[in-house]
Order: structure tokens, then sequence, then C-alpha cells
């Protein structure tokens, strides 16, 4: 078996991971529950590379951040101002991102599939374990800049008040929807970001299902960190571990297992992960429901 | 001072006013899919389409001739099915998106019936509760998950569709392969198949068994004890459980149940689809998204069976000219927009009040409009001055 390259696939797999499961820690400390991180990942993902053809792999980081900010808007003022239901708007983004991704790989060209030309792609840095994309660094500073955030900033704790208590935020003179919107465009434009690097970064191209069920195992990330950016630092890097323990399988000379068998394992581990981690965890009160003032 | 007594013009304002109110969801669901058509053809228009041909071949190739409502009610039977799945375990408090996957089982346990010849009738039957039988497996971990350990089934059942979907792959090729084309699985036999009722089109007896199936899902959740006790363990658990209802048997029940309608419409998929009455392996066409798109089918149809029977139409007409469109004139607009149309319109309904919506942006206008008035005047009198 080929450690090294399961380590570095590893650290490629976890930024996406990480970003998104970071980002909706922010999003559901303030009090919202976003499961349209899938979509978000999957839109910003084609957006990224579209921006990158155009001005290069920074650009294209950019615009997928901002589109994914842009989700993250449209999901927080659904769900603060027009008290909305935060799972079917995050249904809805889901569908809407597949639809608009295939729908626009077809007008690129490509049916299911468009690869983003090398100049536009972010530059690896040139190691002895093999390239390893600026990326990795970025996810793993972002957990410990949050933590540092929620734990010992003011703003950090407005964030936990609207989420907790937000009647009593709302006397403090906290305007609780306006954080939560802040909140919920921050944590979506990192996992925007997370969506960018796969096409910009990591995979070099867009296809229809490239989110994979990233965006539900960073929701399982989060579940497994009890809302602590550090563990799902760590979680980020357990889930993938796994995908590139699937990967490795997958391209041993003797097929032992069946590659499809292989490729269910990131999903059976987060179904272990997360029915392990429940009881010990606590989650905001006030998560999932709209604050309506008396 | 007394109750002003009930005249009969105030009875029948008041019974217009109940219908009206009464209607009110279906307003709703209408708006809301004008709201997604309209979002549709803007994105139409900024790539460079012209929306307007586009949903005139649309809803022309869906509901313009009776070739057209055909295959619009064939495109609707699994939809039926598969917002069923969503919209049982909703009522029961829970959302269910595991219908994708359960929907893959179904239809690969239906395909076993290939592997033995029965009395037609008996055969269709036989792979009917097979698929049924596995889709109802195959969410019972995700019940039991939540019910022991608490584990969210938004979580559960998406892990649950992955891995049934690689199963089904693996299953695909390797033990229900057609031996003589490897890229598919084995063909259900002619007599297992539902019969085509109107010829030259896809529309088969499936579409009897999937309005079947809502209708007794309408029943038993409305009309009898069970149903009530989802309902009510939906609607408020804790007042559910004091009331005397055991919420963890409601929710192991809504769960098989939508499991195993999600099994039927894996069924109806492979059983009472022409062309293909079996699965394509790589990618499985024929079956991908139809969970999914269930669900957007269970909310516009406003988690009513009645209602989904609507919206499932809708929706089937949507996929079915979308066929149609994305062959029209000189620059086509592709399939997928329909998904994009429908994902809009899923956002559009988790907007409550969305009526309300409207008259709020216009007071917010005015309000901004107001404001300028304002300071243009004033600083038009400071000027004067």
């Amino acid at each position: 078996m080929n450690w090294l390259f399961l380590l570095n696939y590893s650290l490629h797999a976890m930024v996406p991971l990480t970003l998104t499961a970071v980002g909706e820690i922010v999003t559901e400390t303030s009090g919202l529950f976003n499961i349209g991180l899938e979509g978000i990942l999957l839109i910003s993902a084609f957006a990224g590379a579209i921006g990158a053809e155009a001005g290069g792999p920074l650009v294209g980081l950019l615009v997928g951040m901002g589109v994914g900010g842009a989700f993250g808007l449209l999901f927080s003022i659904i769900n603060t101002y027009w008290k909305g239901t935060q799972m079917v708007t995050g249904i809805g983004i889901n569908l809407f991102a597949v639809g608009f991704v295939a729908f626009g790989l077809i007008l690129l060209g490509s049916p299911g599939f468009h690869d983003v030309p090398t100049p536009a792609e972010l530059p690896n840095i040139r190691t002895g374990m093999g390239g390893v994309s600026p990326m990795i660094f970025v996810a793993l500073i972002v957990p410990f800049l949050i933590h540092w955030f929620l734990k010992r900033t003011r703003a950090g704790l407005m964030l936990k008040a609207a989420g907790e208590m937000p009647e009593a935020a709302d006397v403090a003179g906290i305007n609780v929807n306006l954080v939560r919107v802040l909140a919920a465009v921050f944590g979506a434009s990192l996992a925007g970001l997370g969506g960018a690097y796969m096409s910009v970064g990591w995979l070099g191209s867009v296809t229809k299902d490239l989110s994979a069920g990233r965006g539900f195992i960073a929701l399982a990330c989060v579940v497994f960190s009890g809302l602590n950016p550090l563990l799902a630092l760590l979680a980020g890097f357990i889930f993938a571990f796994f995908q590139g323990l699937a990967e490795t399988l997958k391209t041993m000379p003797n097929k032992i297992i069946p590659w499809q068998f292989v490729s269910m394992l990131p999903y059976i581990v987060t179904l272990l992960v997360v029915s392990g981690a429940i009881g010990r965890v606590r989650f905001p009160k006030a998560l999932g429901e709209p604050y309506k003032r008396e | 001072m007394s109750e002003p007594t009930a005249t009969k013009e105030s009875r029948l304002l008041r019974g217009v006013h109940k219908t009206v109110t009464g209607l009110h969801p279906v307003f709703e669901s209408l708006l809301a899919g004008a709201v997604g058509l309209l979002i549709g053809a803007l994105l139409m228009y900024i790539w460079g389409f012209n929306p307007w041909r586009a949903y005139i071949a649309l809803f022309k190739g869906a509901f313009g001739d009776s070739y057209g409502w055909a295959s619009s009610i064939a495109r609707g039977t699994p939809l039926i099915l598969t917002a069923l799945t969503f919209s049982i375990c909703l009522r029961a408090g829970m959302f269910n998106i595991g219908a994708e996957g359960q929907m893959m089982i179904g239809a690969i346990a239906a395909i076993t019936i290939a592997l033995f010849t029965l009395p037609s009738g008996i055969h269709t039957v036989v792979g009917l509760l097979i698929a049924a039988a596995a889709g109802a497996a195959w969410s019972i971990v995700p019940a039991i998950l939540k019910i022991t350990r608490g584990v969210s089934e938004v979580i559960s059942t998406i892990m649950f569709n992955w891995i049934g979907r690689f199963l089904v792959i693996w299953l695909g090729i390797h033990v229900l392969v057609d031996p003589i084309r490897a890229e598919k699985t084995l063909t259900i036999p002619k007599a297992a198949r539902f019969p085509v009722i109107v010829r030259g089109t896809d529309l088969t007896a499936s579409v009897f068994m999937a309005v079947g199936v809502a209708l007794i899902i309408y029943f038993v959740l409305w009309h009898t004890t069970v149903g009530y006790e989802v309902r009510a363990a939906g609607l408020n658990p804790t007042a559910a459980r004091y009331g005397g209802i055991r919420n963890k048997r409601t929710m192991i029940l809504a769960f098989l149940l939508g499991g195993a309608t999600a099994g039927l419409a894996g069924a109806a998929l492979v059983m009472g689809l022409p062309p293909s009455y079996a699965i394509f392996s790589s990618g499985m066409p024929n079956l991908t998204n139809m969970g999914f798109d269930g669900m957007a089918v269970a909310m516009v149809g406003r988690n009513h069976p009645i209602g989904i029977l609507f919206a499932a139409l809708f929706f089937g007409g949507l996929n079915a000219g979308g066929r149609v469109m994305q062959f029209y004139g000189s620059n086509p607009v592709p399939l997928e927009m329909v998904r994009v149309v429908m994902g809009a319109i899923v956002l559009a309904m988790s907007v409550p009040e969305l009526i309300r919506l409207f008259p709020a942006v216009k007071k917010s206008v005015m309000n901004i409009v107001e404001r300028i008035r304002n300071r243009r005047a004033r600083a038009a009198q400071e000027v004067s001055e």
C-alpha cells in the first residue's frame, strides 16, 4: 500500500470537508441549520471553474466564495426575515444546484464533465511527498481562527446568544436576524471556497456529481465536533482519510474487494462515527427555529 | 351587546371565506410554480435562450395532445410514490431524504423476478411485494439509528443513498447481470410487466398501482388510529407522548411505510416504464434523481396524498415536455433546465406565506420611494430658503 499517496490524498480531500464543516459551525452557532451545503459545494465548484478560466485561480476561488455567500444570503433571508422552513430551503438549494450545474456543463460543450485547463488551476507546492495544495494550509489555519473568534471575541458571543437564546439577545440589543444572516453568509462562503478548491485546485475538473455527498459528510463532521472547530478539523481529516483509503484500495492491482464496496467506505464510516458521537454533544437551543418577536 | 345574529348573507360570506382559505395552499403551490418557472425563464434568457418558445414547446409537449398527456402521466407515476415516502415521514415529523436509495434498492429487488417464472398476474404482484419489502428494509437502519442513537435521519438517509447506489451497481454488474449484454441487468419478463394502457406511449397500468397506493396512504393517515398517531407525533411529539402515543413505534412505522412506497417506485420504474425494463449499471439513467424529484413533488403537493397526485402530474409533465423541448427549434434548451425549475419551485415553497411577501416587497419599495421623495422635498425646501 502506498502510504504517501494515502496521506497526500487525505490532506487534499480534507480541505472541502473542513472548510464546509467549520463554516456550518458558525452558521449553526447562530441558530440556522443549512442542509443546502451539498448544492452550494457543487454550484460554487462550477462557478469557481468559470471564474478561474476567466481570471486565474485566485479569481476562481473568490468567485466560488461569492457564489457560496450569495446562496447563504438567499438561504438566511428566507429563514430569518421570511420565517421559512430551513430544511425545505436546503433541499431546494440542492435540487437547484444539481440542475443548474448539469445545465451549465451542457452549455460548456460536454455533458457531465468539464476539464479546467492547467493555467487556470491553482498550482501545487512541490514537496517530497508530491504536490501539496496551498489550500491545505488555509484549511489547517481557518479552524483555529474560528475557534478563537467563537471563544474569545464579543462578536462570537453575540453569535452564540442568537443561537441559544434569541429572546435574550434581542432584549440585549442584538439584531438576531442580522446576526444569523451574517453567520450564514460567512458559513456558505467558506463552503463556496471549499467547492471552488475542488474544481480549481484539487481535481481540476467539474462533474455532475462532484460534491458526492461531501456537503452531508461535512454536516456529519459538525455533529461529531459538537460545534468545536478544532474537532471539526479532526473529523474532516478522518473522513478524508477513509475517502483516500477507498481511492488507494481501488488502485491496488489485486482487486480482492470490488470497488463498489470500497466506495461505500467513507459513507459507512460517517454513519458509524456519527452514531458514536451523539449523546455527548449539545446543540444550540434555538437551532432550526425561526426567531419571531413576541 | 349580544353577538349579531347570523344572517343568510353573512353565513354565505363565511362559506366563501372558508372555501378561499381552504384553497389557500393550492394558490401557494401555484404561485410557487409560477415563481419557479419565472426564475427558469430568467436563467434561460441570461444564457441566451428564448424562454417563451421553450415553455411553449414544453407545455405543448406535455399537455398538448393525448400522447403528451400519456407520457406526462407515465413520468409522474414513480414520482407519486417517491413523494409519498417524503410526505409520510414529514407527517411523522422527520425529513426522510432516503427515497433515492430506497427506490434503487426496490428496483434491483424487482429485477430478481426475472430469475423465475410465475403466472403473469401473480408474477407482477410478487415483484411489487419484493420491491416494497426491500425498500422498507433499506429504510430500517436509519430508523433504528434515529431511535436508539438519535442520529439525524437527514445525514443517515443520505449516507444510505450512496451505499445503496454502490450496492445496486455491484449487484447489476456481478449478480443480476444480463448474460448477453453486460452493461445492463436482466430484463423483466414480458409476463411480469405492467401492460401498456395507451398504445404507442410509455403509459402503463403502473399508474393505477401508484394512485391506489396514494389513496391507501391517504386512508391510513387520515382515517385510522395508527395514521392519527403518526400525524399527532409529527405535529407535537411531546403532546403526543403525554397522550399515550408511542413515538418510537410511529417513527419506525413511518419509515417502513415510506421505504415500501419508495421500493414500489423502483418497481414501477423497471416493471412499468418502457422501453428498458432493466437497470443500466453505468449511471443508472432511468433511476437517478427520481427520489430527489419526489421531494419537490411532495412539497408542491403540500405533503398530502391527493395534492401529490396533481403535483406529480405537473412534474411528470415538466419531464415529458422537457424531452420535447430539448429537440425543439434551432437553439434547443437542454432537459436539465427542468431540474433547475424544480429547485427554484422548492425554494419558493420554503417561504411560508409567499403571497404575503409580494405586498411586503411592494411596501418596502414604497417606503424607499417615500423616503427619497421626502428628502428631495426637504432639499428643495432648503434651497428655496
